[in-house]
């Protein structure tokens, strides 16, 4: 049972991880780009951290805690850095693929 | 079936090395081969850690602790360097 349960989340972790950098090398733009590694490659990391934490704690007596460091160190830190990203994006105004607004939707969107 | 299945995370996440790597390459721009940067040492940990289940071991944990922080301090000095031509001001 346990077998099973750690064989499915160190699957989805390494498929999620994987989708992650297909999103890297497929999407057509920098700002697209940004949520491949960001969001399904952190979530596959965290999938197989939770496996190996859970690997370990039912090997070894007691619980292992090594792995909830990274997985927090990891969760706090990529939305920082994909900020820090976009933001140097921004400021060396990369191509972008998004429409150019038009002179009406700012006010639209005021109101709105 | 870990023993069937891990196998599979190796190759899956080798793809994903290849993947971040191509981009990094390929670029166009200077954002794009930071985030391949940082995508190749998201999966290096992943890989660590799967290393570490497979052979046993809870060492590796203490390398993959190091390489998200480095990873992290690097990714940021090189998006400072970006913003304001300088890392620390």
């Amino acid at each position: 049972m346990t077998d099973t349960l750690l064989a499915v989340l160190v699957l989805t972790g390494a498929i999620f991880t994987f989708i992650g950098s297909l999103g890297l090398a497929r999407l057509r733009d920098f700002y697209t780009r940004l949520h491949g590694p960001t969001k399904a490659t952190t979530l596959g990391v965290g999938c197989l951290l939770i496996a190996s934490a859970l690997f370990f704690s039912l090997r070894d007596d007691g619980i292992s805690l090594h792995e909830v460091l990274v997985t927090l160190f990891l969760f706090i830190t990529a939305p920082v850095s994909a900020h820090l990203l976009a933001k140097a994006a921004l400021h060396l105004k990369a191509r972008s693929l998004a429409p150019t607004p038009r002179a009406g939707d700012a006010q639209t969107t005021d109101r709105g | 079936m870990l023993a069937t299945v891990i196998p599979i995370a190796y190759a899956l996440v080798t793809l994903a090395f290849a993947l971040s790597f191509w981009r990094l390459i390929k670029g166009p721009d200077a954002p794009d081969r930071i985030l391949a940067l940082d995508t190749l040492y998201v999966n290096t940990i992943a890989l660590l850690v799967l290393l570490g289940i497979h052979l046993g071991s809870a060492i590796y944990f203490e390398a993959a602790l190091l390489i998200a922080m480095m990873g992290f301090v690097g990714t940021v000095a090189l998006c400072k360097y970006l913003l304001r031509g300088d890392i620390i001001e």
